[in-house]
């Protein structure tokens, strides 16, 4: 029986075609793998299947507790953050009373077209640990404090990886709430105005709740972006492991493990719980904000 | 626009609110454009500085210095315009590709209905919501097993049929009357001529939008090229800057110079065609 390329009954499959083999090629095969071999010793020329082991060897790394607390204070502060200070920036850059808001929103937004690498370089060094880099000099000569040695210390590193994170990140969510703001009906304000709603009262209880489709939006991609950050950390160390962990994450562990130590068994198994993690935590967010229903329309 | 919430102040406050706006927003702006200010500063100062004191905003005659630029330029020694014109290649190419390809998948998405429609959907949406990091690693022996690491075909072509770009092209159509089809078909144009000749002329500013987000996301990729490519000859400038960092090199010198210089073409590129790039960006949704 002859194909007909050209019906409208083929023609759909060759449309998808290429999302289909991309899909099975690389997407199933890579999570089938991740799993097989997160049951497996895999070295080279030599794959054993040991099990759990891998899950037992987890239990008793030193490093993995760390990359796990590392990961998600990270993803809880970026989260702290991320919404709630942009959500405000846009509601003033959308008030009456703001002049040339074009202006500054473009400002807010530039640290977006800088890459990580580049990103990564500039906080390493303006967070650099000797009197006159421009945070410690700033510090020393309003504050009179001492030096921050901020890439040495857990806590202040944490803090050079969140300021990152939230000069990379702050522009763009001002910009979906911009965008969410703008879809919200001004005679829903007027109809506010007039009874007697003041200006906190029509934030919380019209702003916000207008607002959830995109608080949801941003919730889910913040948790993935947190839960899986890598690339920051490994720029600010400069590609080398940071003292005692302290900006070790997750796939920061996957990546050590996988391909510094050849360990692939070992890094699938992070790797899996690391997916199981992101998707059930995104599920209780959307479970918890009502995000799902939304989507089941 | 809903401008509102200051909207029962009297003038006078009007004025009062507006100002300490945009004073607020002077000094964020400032702040925010600080690293970039004291990457350029650095980067006219010698490099010798940078190991002893880090980046600070302190410049003056006498520290003044081009040499870094200098050496960028005219050094000869170093790959950097190497990894500039293969950096201008990929992107290039992986956004058209990227595009083109997406676009086809998103088309047959949103005028055609068949079966199992829903389920190679809901499969579009999971590739959206696995990060990608989790799958590196096989992803990456694989590559090695097709032979293509060290390849541009090796960094492209997991991420040529993208997700996000399906999703955005298929919501855009879904708004494009079928009309047109019909008429095609009455003309005799082929299913495929169809997309190719009705319907990718119409998707302009669509391309436009996604062009911009797989293009910076493609010019900024850093850590699938970092696993692909080996060859210091195909590395990309993200790669290429990360090596002058490695353990046998700490060139500050072309570093700092190379990474102004990095930023500089999307700066350029930003303030001409401002609009697109904050739409475009805000199109692609995902943060990568």
């Amino acid at each position: 029986m002859k194909i007909k390329i050209n019906s409208q009954k083929v023609a759909p499959y060759i449309f998808v075609l290429p999302f289909v083999l991309i899909f099975l090629v690389f997407f199933v095969y890579s999570i089938g793998s991740t799993i097989v071999m997160s049951f497996q010793s895999v070295k080279i020329g030599d794959i054993q299947f040991i099990g759990l082991d891998n899950y037992r060897m987890l239990l008793n790394n030193s490093d993995f507790p760390i990359a796990i607390r590392n990961t998600l204070i990270y993803t809880v502060l970026t989260l702290l953050l991320l919404i709630p200070f942009p959500l405000t920036f846009a509601v003033m850059l959308n008030s009456k009373s703001m002049r040339a808001s074009g202006l500054y929103r473009a400002a807010l937004f530039m640290p977006l077209l800088c890459s990580v690498v580049v990103a990564g370089l500039t906080f390493r060094f303006m967070f650099n640990e000797t009197n006159a880099s421009l945070v410690n000099s700033v510090i020393i000569n309003l504050f009179g404090g001492e030096k921050v040695r901020w890439l040495s210390l857990q806590w202040p590193a944490m803090i050079v990886m969140v300021t990152l994170a939230s000069w990379r990140w702050t522009g763009i969510n001002i910009i979906y709430f911009l965008s969410g703001l703008n879809s919200i009906p001004v005679e829903l304000y007027e109809a506010c105005e007039i009874d007697g709603a003041n200006t906190w009262q029509r934030f919380r209880y019209l702003t916000i709740p207008m607002l959830k489709p995109t608080i949801i939006y941003l919730l889910t991609i913040s948790i993935y972006g947190g839960l899986a950050m890598f690339a920051e950390s490994q720029m600010l160390w400069a590609g080398k492991s940071s003292p005692h962990n302290i900006g070790l994450t997750i796939v920061g562990l996957i990546y050590k493990n996988g391909i510094s130590q050849g360990q692939l068994g070992l890094a699938s198994a992070i790797g899996l719980i690391l997916l199981v993690v992101v998707l059930s935590t995104n599920l209780v967010q959307l479970k918890l904000t009502g995000g799902l229903k939304k989507e089941s329309k | 626009m809903s401008k509102f919430s200051f909207s029962r102040l009297k003038p006078g406050e009007h004025r009062i609110t507006g100002v300490l706006l945009v004073l607020f927003f002077t000094a964020l702006g400032v702040i925010v454009l600080l690293p970039f200010i004291s990457i350029v500063v650095t980067s006219l100062k010698d490099s010798g500085m940078v190991i002893r004191n880090g980046f600070n905003l302190n410049i003056s005659a006498e520290t003044f210095t081009l040499e870094n630029y200098k050496y960028l330029f005219t050094g000869g020694d170093h790959n950097y315009f190497i990894w500039f014109r293969n950096s201008i290649f990929l992107t290039v190419v992986q956004t058209a590709l990227t595009l083109f390809i997406s676009s086809w998948v998103g088309y047959g998405f949103a005028f055609y209905e068949f079966k199992g429609k829903t389920l190679i959907f809901i499969c579009v949406l999971i590739v959206m919501m696995i990060p990608f990091e989790i799958l590196m690693l096989p992803m990456y022996r694989e590559i090695i097993a097709m032979k293509l690491n060290n390849t541009y075909l090796g960094i492209m072509l997991p991420f040529l049929a993208h997700p996000i770009a399906i999703f955005f092209f298929r919501q855009f159509l879904q708004s494009i009357p079928k009309e047109i089809v019909d008429a095609g078909r009455i003309d005799g144009c082929s299913e495929y001529g169809i997309f190719l000749r009705l319907i990718m002329p119409i998707m302009k500013p669509a391309f436009a939008a996604m062009g911009i987000y797989i293009g910076m996301m493609s010019w900024n990729n850093f850590i699938w090229p970092l696993l692909v490519l080996t060859d210091t000859k195909m590395f990309t400038l993200p790669i290429g800057l990360t090596s002058l960092m490695g353990p046998y090199g700490n060139n500050y010198m072309l570093l700092i110079s190379g990474a102004v210089m990095t930023i500089l073409p999307i700066m350029v590129l930003f303030f001409i065609a401002q609009r697109f790039f904050i739409e475009g960006m805000s199109t692609g949704s995902v943060k990568g």
